[in-house]
């Protein structure tokens, strides 16, 4: 059928540009998890080896242990992800029903509102954002930053899951409707269930900006108790420069857990972004 | 049914919209206000368009200022330049038919996106460092040491190589986008024209090219506003002073020094919100200039 586009050469040319990049997107990351297993000698004399029993070392990971709470970074970084990706799913899959489900005044209006939050960083709010916590008395706590990802991330949300909505059957609600279910029940019962996949999508896009995010860690939540992930690594880094050992080990466990999340997820974060949910 | 409770419309729409205005929407109107105010003796005092005056009209605040955005310019130059195309381009390779391993290579490519600035900045900043050696050593394999610079230690060079690094983790995104694009082009338009004979490169640049252009539209505007407002990559690898001689300052990083302060300088968010009510209107012409001037004039092809 095509086989005027698939020349072997052809072929050939398209794997060996894949091959390249691939490799480069992957080399950082190789060089630092492969130099964070070895003794600082080995580091600096052969940084492009792999370790070898003479050469390996975990000295890095124990100074990390050590030094850094990186547990305590890591519930952190675990509760502000779940708890802001639980609030936008049904937040936002709750606003996504009323819009797209029921026809009230100002409908296509409050749809508008609720979309503006696509395109304006919610980063440019940060003085009175801050200035609120502090009056609020949520400066250094958690739910401070569970609130700033959780308005952030529902515009999206509540665009996409609408979109999905408006292709639930009317016929199945309003068998519901005529059974005497609520319009609590048939949301939670009847809607919710079918649009699981697009709430998965929704989650994978939102999982990541709010696990890497260093900006409103940093303003609202600096306090030791409420380092995340992303910034307890910063700071750690930035006081242990010399210490190449500790670095490159802090970097590698930085990375892992992102790593784990987009194994476990990449297929669903993939069918979301090439199914058209950012059109 | 006569009367029907909405009730549990509001009920739907309240925590949202509620979150939604007090987090998202209030604090950016307010944010716009307080940069008409001053902190004066006894608080808060309006001073009118003060701060900007003071923004674009005192020379050292007025420098600052025009140094972040001509490198923020910069920056967004290099994202569309080189990130922009090479997504292209991989997409294309990606889309051809029948092509093995194609799964694993867009996993394997998307893996830098997903990393946090820190660990990007970080990594970077170790490899290319001339104290561990890596890019010099590998640069002298291939007969080409004499190239090698510590290039985020110059100042003519630290804000394109930080460029070049960001387009490294985020290619895979206009990658995605335009991969998904491309396979929504149905399969006859492509044989209609290899019936005409267009095919190979002639294909791509006259048949797919313009077909995937709304695709491109929507990254141009994503790279606009992400890197308008970025930040993270330039304090995790060269700090808030955004060195060397804030040759990488963009308007993120010099908005974090002016309202959180560094070294001797106290914060000021008055100031730090004129400074944010500048990149909300840069932000804002962008968006409009798109919706308004780029996307509605752009033809949409229906299949």
């Amino acid at each position: 059928m095509n086989r005027a586009r698939q020349s072997p050469l052809n072929t050939l040319a398209a794997h060996a540009a894949l091959i390249t990049w691939t490799a480069v997107a992957l080399f950082p990351v190789t060089v630092i998890v492969v130099n964070s297993l070895k003794t600082r000698k080995a580091i600096f004399r052969e940084p492009l080896a792999l370790p070898s029993p003479e050469s390996f070392s975990l000295i890095g990971y124990r100074t990390v242990m050590k030094q850094g709470d990186f547990l305590q970074y890591f519930q952190n970084s675990m509760i502000v992800t779940v708890a802001s990706l639980a609030l936008i799913l049904l937040f936002g899959a709750m606003a996504a029903f009323a819009l797209s489900e029921y026809r009230f005044r100002g409908n296509t209006l409050m749809g508008l509102y609720l979309a503006l939050g696509i395109m304006i960083p919610i980063r440019i709010g940060t003085v009175a954002i801050l200035e609120l916590m502090v009056q609020t008395g949520l400066v250094n706590t958690l739910a401070a930053l569970i609130l700033v990802y959780t308005a952030q991330g529902l515009p999206l949300a509540v665009f996409i899951l609408s979109e999905f909505m408006r292709q639930v059957s009317d016929d199945l609600k309003n068998a519901g409707r005529i059974d005497g279910l609520s319009e609590y029940t048939i949301f939670f019962k009847l809607v919710l269930p079918l649009v699981r996949p697009a709430m998965a999508t929704v989650a994978v896009f939102n999982m990541i900006p709010i696990w890497n995010d260093l900006w409103f860690p940093l303003i609202l939540a600096p306090g030791e108790a409420t380092k995340t992930l992303t910034l307890g690594s910063q700071v750690f880094i930035g006081q242990f420069v010399t210490d190449w050992n500790a670095v490159l080990s802090a970097l590698s466990l930085a990375i892992l857990p992102v790593l784990a999340l987009y194994v476990i997820f990449s297929r669903q974060l993939i069918r979301g972004i090439t199914s058209g949910a950012v059109k | 049914m006569a009367f029907r409770p909405r009730l549990h419309v509001v009920v739907f729409l309240a925590p949202a919209v509620l979150v939604y205005t007090a987090v998202m929407i209030w604090p950016l109107f307010n944010t716009l206000r307080l940069s008409l105010y001053t902190a004066g003796e006894g608080g808060r005092a309006f001073a009118g368009l003060a701060n900007f005056a003071t923004l674009f009209g005192d020379p050292r605040w007025s420098a600052a200022f025009w140094n972040a955005l001509g490198n923020n310019l910069w920056f967004f130059v290099v994202h569309m330049a080189v990130q922009n195309p090479i997504g292209i381009a991989l997409a294309a390779i990606l889309s051809q038919p029948r092509l093995r391993f194609a799964a694993l290579y867009r996993s394997a490519i998307f893996i830098p996106t997903i990393l946090s600035f820190v660990i990007v900045g970080f990594a970077w900043k170790l490899i290319l460092s001339p104290i561990w050696g890596i890019a010099p050593g590998m640069l002298d394999a291939v007969g080409l040491k004499a190239l090698f610079a510590p290039w985020l230690g110059r100042e003519e060079y630290a804000l394109t190589t930080l460029a070049l690094i960001s387009v490294w983790q985020f290619v895979g995104i206009p990658m995605m986008l335009i991969y998904a694009a491309l396979l929504s082009i149905p399969e006859e338009i492509l044989e209609a024209g290899e019936v005409d004979g267009i095919t190979g490169r002639a294909a791509f640049f006259r048949i797919k090219l313009p077909l995937i252009l709304p695709a491109i539209g929507i990254i141009s505007i994503l790279t606009f506003v992400g890197n308008f407002n970025a930040f993270d990559l330039i304090y995790a690898a060269q700090g808030a002073l955004a060195g060397p001689n804030f040759a990488t300052d963009i308007l993120g990083t010099f908005l974090y020094r002016t309202f959180f302060g560094f070294q001797l300088q106290l914060g000021d968010p008055h100031m730090g919100a004129a400074i944010a009510s500048a990149m909300f209107a840069i932000i804002l012409a962008g968006v409009c200039l798109y919706l308004f001037a780029i996307q509605s004039r752009m033809r949409r092809y229906q299949f």
